[in-house]
This record gives C-alpha cells, structure tokens and sequence, in this order.
C-alpha cells in the first residue's frame, strides 16, 4: 500500500475521533497528530504527559512502574522492597528482562521479590512495625546485600505511613543505604512520574554519599552509561563499544548497576544518556550541582552508533577521537554484511510503532539502515521535550499519537496497513491476530541485545524472522484471500 | 514563579529549562548580560519573556533560579 499523503492522514485521524462522545474527541484530537517537520516545537501540534481519558483503554503504567520497574529494579546488588500488598510486585517480577551478573539469592537481587505483603491489619494500624521487622529480616538472611530500597505502592501513602523515619533508623541499625521511594501508584498520570520520584530519590539518599572522597582513582576518561537497562544485555553491548574507544565506563545506570557504581558517578567526566525521557532529571542535577557535561546518544542501528560515538568522542581529546574512527572501522565489514544480508529482504517495508519513553524514536535510524520506513510512532508517556526530538526523526506526514487508546491503534493499524509492528505485549496478540506481523519492543521479544553492533545483527535478524515468517500466508482462511490481497503479507519469504 | 534550569550550550548560548513544563527554550536576549550585571528580561525564542532578578555578577552556569513570568507567548 502506498504511504498516505498528508490530507489522507489528517482524515484518517478525523474518522478515528468520530466514535467519541464530545468531550473525550476533543480531549482525545489534541494527542493525535500529521507530523510536520518544519514544526521546531512540539507542542504546536501534539499534547503530551495528559491524564488518560477514563473509559479508553490506555497502555500505560504507575509511578510504582517506572520506579521500582525501571530505574530502582535493575541495581542489582539492593534489595529492593515492594512495600505494600504482595501483588504489585509478583507480577511485574522479572519481567522486564535487565540481564545482570551475580548470584541471585547471594549477592545479585534483580529477578527476587521482596514484599511487605500488606494484610488488612497491617493497612489499618499501619505498616512501619513489619518494614523495620523486615529490614532486619532481611540482613540476616541475604547479608551480602549492599543496601535496601522501600518502594513504596499505593495503600503507603493513603494510609501515612512515615517510611522516611523506618529508613532513617534501619540505615543507623545496619549501616548500609536504606533509601524510601515515595512511588505510589497514583501519584502522576503515567509511569514518567515514577521515574522522576525514583531520580530524586536517588539524589536525596544516594548521590552525595561520597562527596570529599577522593580514595576513588578517576581518569580523564571516566564516562557513565545513565539510563541504559541492560534488557537482554543491551548495556554490554553499548559498555564494549565504548571501551573499545578509549573510555573508561565508571557507571551502569541501572542495568547491571550496583549502587557503588552510582555513588561513584558524581565523579566522572561526561555522563552519557540513553533513554532521555527516565533519567535525565539525574543528569540535570549531576549538571549544576558537580558540572558533568551530558549528552544524549543513541546506539540502535550503525548510522546513529557512528554518529554518537563521534558526538561521544568530540567531548575527549585525539585519542578518544581516533579510538572512535578505529572502533568504527572495525565493525565495519561486519555491519556491512548484515546490511547486504537483511537489506533486499526488508526494503520498503513499513513499520509503527508504539512503545515507552525513548524507543519511538531511538529504533528508526535502525530500521532506516535495513531500508525499513517508520510510518507511525507514539509514546505511552512521553513529554514535549520528546516530541520535539521526534519530529526532526520522522518522516513527513506520518503519525503521531501519544498516549494511544487501543481502539484508535486497532483502527490506525487497519488503515494503515503496516508490514510490522513494534510495541508491547498487551498488544501483542491482537495485531497477531490480525495477520500483521508484530515484534515486542519493550523487552526485544525474549531477544536482544539490539544496541550497539553486536545489536543490530540480532535487531536485523529478528525483524527478518518476524516479517518473513512463512506463518502469516496461513492466517487468513483460504475463503477470504482473495478478498483482500493487500494483505498479502511476506510474500518474499 | 517557575524555578528555572540555565545552562550554556555549546555555542554558549544560554538554554532555558523549565523541569515542571518540559519546556526547553534557547534564549534569544537577556537584558543585561554584563560580566558585573546579569538579568532582567529574557526573551526566549518561543517568544515567551521571563525577569530575572538582576545580580552583580555573571551567575555560575549551570544553575538553577526562579524567574517572573512575564507574559505567556504564542
């Protein structure tokens, strides 16, 4: 199916909008929008980090989501607290794939689940006795933990409870970080917030524990890795490459991290981010208060690796600089192949996409260097600042929808007629369902790493896997093929 | 009464970030942008103008101030 013009895709929208009742249409138009390149700000056309609409069904989570899921969960050597009813935290156990090394149980936490475990009793006189209880409970049996977090969910702060004070005391009695999060589901519109409370937690309890120590040897050339969580090994991935160069990476935040590592950030030379949108408020505050440069890069796809890795290398002197031109010529022939391999079967293939906080724009140059057209992208809980980084990325007259409803992205979806669709598990099997090809961008479908170059081979193979999967020819039943042959999907395969 | 995050960027202009808007503005002038005088009205290039208080000396960038808001822009 050809791309649509702009006129076509502004209709689109309207037609999408019309089964609304007034008030969610308008709410609703606001969020939806033709991307315009010569647009420089973005909340000309598109409203982001809104309240959800009650009554759609948003794809978004809680601030206890970003928090305890994304910045707080991967720091592996903290035992991390679901403080609150026992379920928050057992289903969203392991999930999100942070690879880490160690041994789980012993001095690595990262797929365990630590609960309060609430019971009415305990919402109803409180619940600070059992955290204390807890946290001792704790030293006893894992005691090569390195320190405790208390993440807080929802009942925590409808009921008061003063963990503050419970962390304050347990930090006296065991001696080790015990740093309260006061990420209650509710608070916030999306799970954006949640990250936003977890970075200032991690300022207030965490950054400043080694300020006037200087026993830590710094080179000139100490980086740190923020915001890069390591899903299916993506922060090795990004770690060799930067080595390679010449750098020295002090920090993983938070994937594969140790809260040692993040207490020796304060002393680096360039903090380098990777998702923006759940880490920058650290960078920020790293900025003013110990005036460490940052810069945002990006490594999914080799375009944007080399281009990064030179922004990266424009901070250092000429070794770093040559190190970057020598790491990008070493993987050269080998991204070349994959390119040469993958190319001629994904060409012109359109994709949409759908996914968090950084990716909707992160994964296009990638799939711009397999010949790939990103015709749709949006983002559950992403701010203006995101959007405006995004319009420069897209092409013209392609959509944008934040904060999607799954009606609207079923009916997108329809029309459009994408070859491939990148979002979540929630979404998942719908799109399957509807004969379209689909790939989970969250967690890389039980795959990954896709950052770096290593990355992008198994990024390329997967999408070839999934495109041309000799499965969709089956799904529609033989009566209906001939209905409608735009769908015929993967016939290259 | 907005704190404001300031801060150079590479071609020493000044950028202006406001955490709780996620608005992220370059300046286009300040009023007084003396090393002994710094302040006063910043217009940035949404067209939206903030005052600062203006100080004695250059501010040690990057850092974080309130500022009056002046009028809202486009």
């Amino acid at each position: 199916m050809a791309a649509l013009t702009r006129e076509e895709t502004e209709a689109l929208i309207q037609e999408v909008l019309e089964v609304y009742p007034e008030q969610a249409r308008k709410d609703r138009a606001k969020h939806l929008a033709v991307n315009d390149q010569s647009v420089e700000k973005s909340n000309k056309c598109i409203t982001s980090n809104r309240k959800s609409q009650p009554g759609v069904m948003t794809i978004r989570g809680c601030a206890y989501a970003g928090s305890k899921g994304v910045v707080w969960g991967p720091i592996k050597d903290m035992i991390h607290i679901s403080h609150g009813p026992v379920g928050c935290g057992q289903y969203s156990r392991a999930g999100r794939r942070n690879y880490y090394v160690g041994t789980t149980g012993v001095n690595a936490f990262g797929t365990m689940n630590f609960t309060s475990d609430f019971q009415e009793k305990d919402i109803v006189f409180g619940g600070d006795k059992k955290l204390a209880k807890i946290m001792h409970e704790i030293e006893e049996l894992f005691p090569l933990n390195k320190g405790i977090s208390i993440q807080s969910e929802c009942p925590i702060g409808l009921i008061g409870d003063d963990i503050e004070a419970v962390a304050k005391k347990a930090n006296k009695e065991i001696g080790k970080p015990v740093v309260p999060v006061r990420c209650e589901g509710f608070r916030g519109v999306s799970q954006s917030l949640g990250h936003h409370i977890a970075n200032d937690a991690i300022r207030d309890w965490v950054l400043e524990n080694r300020d006037g120590d200087d026993s830590f040897p710094t080179t000139p050339y100490d980086v740190a890795v923020i915001g890069d969580y390591n899903i299916g090994g993506d922060a090795w991935a990004s770690r060799t490459l930067l080595e390679e160069m010449g750098l020295r990476v002090v920090a993983q935040w938070s994937g594969d991290g140790t809260i040692a590592e993040m207490e020796k950030t304060p002393k680096v030379k360039l903090n380098l981010i990777h998702c923006y949108r759940s880490m920058n408020y650290i960078a920020r505050h790293m900025e003013e208060k110990y005036k460490i440069p940052w810069i945002e890069y990006n490594f999914f796809g080799p375009t944007k690796i080399a281009e990064s890795l030179r922004k990266i290398a424009s901070h250092f002197d000429e070794t770093i600089m040559a190190g970057a031109e020598k790491v990008i010529l070493k993987y050269q022939a080998e991204y070349d192949a994959v390119i040469a391999k993958y190319k001629p079967r994904l060409q012109g293939k359109r994709v949409m996409l759908y996914v968090g906080g950084l990716r909707p724009r992160h994964v296009i140059g990638a799939y711009e260097d397999l010949g790939m057209e990103v015709v749709g992208t949006g983002y559950e809980f992403g701010h203006n600042d995101d959007y405006d980084r995004t319009i420069k990325e897209m092409g013209n007259a392609t959509l944008i929808y934040d904060d999607v409803t799954g009606y609207e992205f079923e009916e997108f979806v329809k029309r459009v007629q994408p070859d491939l669709i990148g979002s979540g598990i929630k979404e998942k099997y719908i799109f399957q369902k509807m004969g379209i090809p689909f790939r989970q961008m969250h967690s890389w479908d039980y795959s990954g790493p896709y950052h770096g170059y290593d990355g992008f081979a198994i990024f390329a193979r997967d999408m070839d896997m999934t495109l041309n999967n000799p499965c969709w020819k089956q799904v529609k039943v033989p009566w209906k093929k001939d209905e409608s042959p735009s769908i015929a999907i993967a016939a290259s395969a | 009464m907005p704190s404001v995050m300031l801060k150079k960027n590479t071609e020493g202009k000044l950028v202006f970030y406001v955490p709780k808007k996620d608005l992220e503005e370059v300046a286009e002038s300040i009023e007084f942008d003396k090393p002994d005088k710094w302040g006063g009205e910043v217009l940035l290039s949404d067209g939206s103008k903030y005052y600062f208080e203006p100080m004695d000396e250059q501010p040690d960038f990057p850092i974080t101030l309130r500022a009056k808001r002046l009028d809202s822009g486009e």
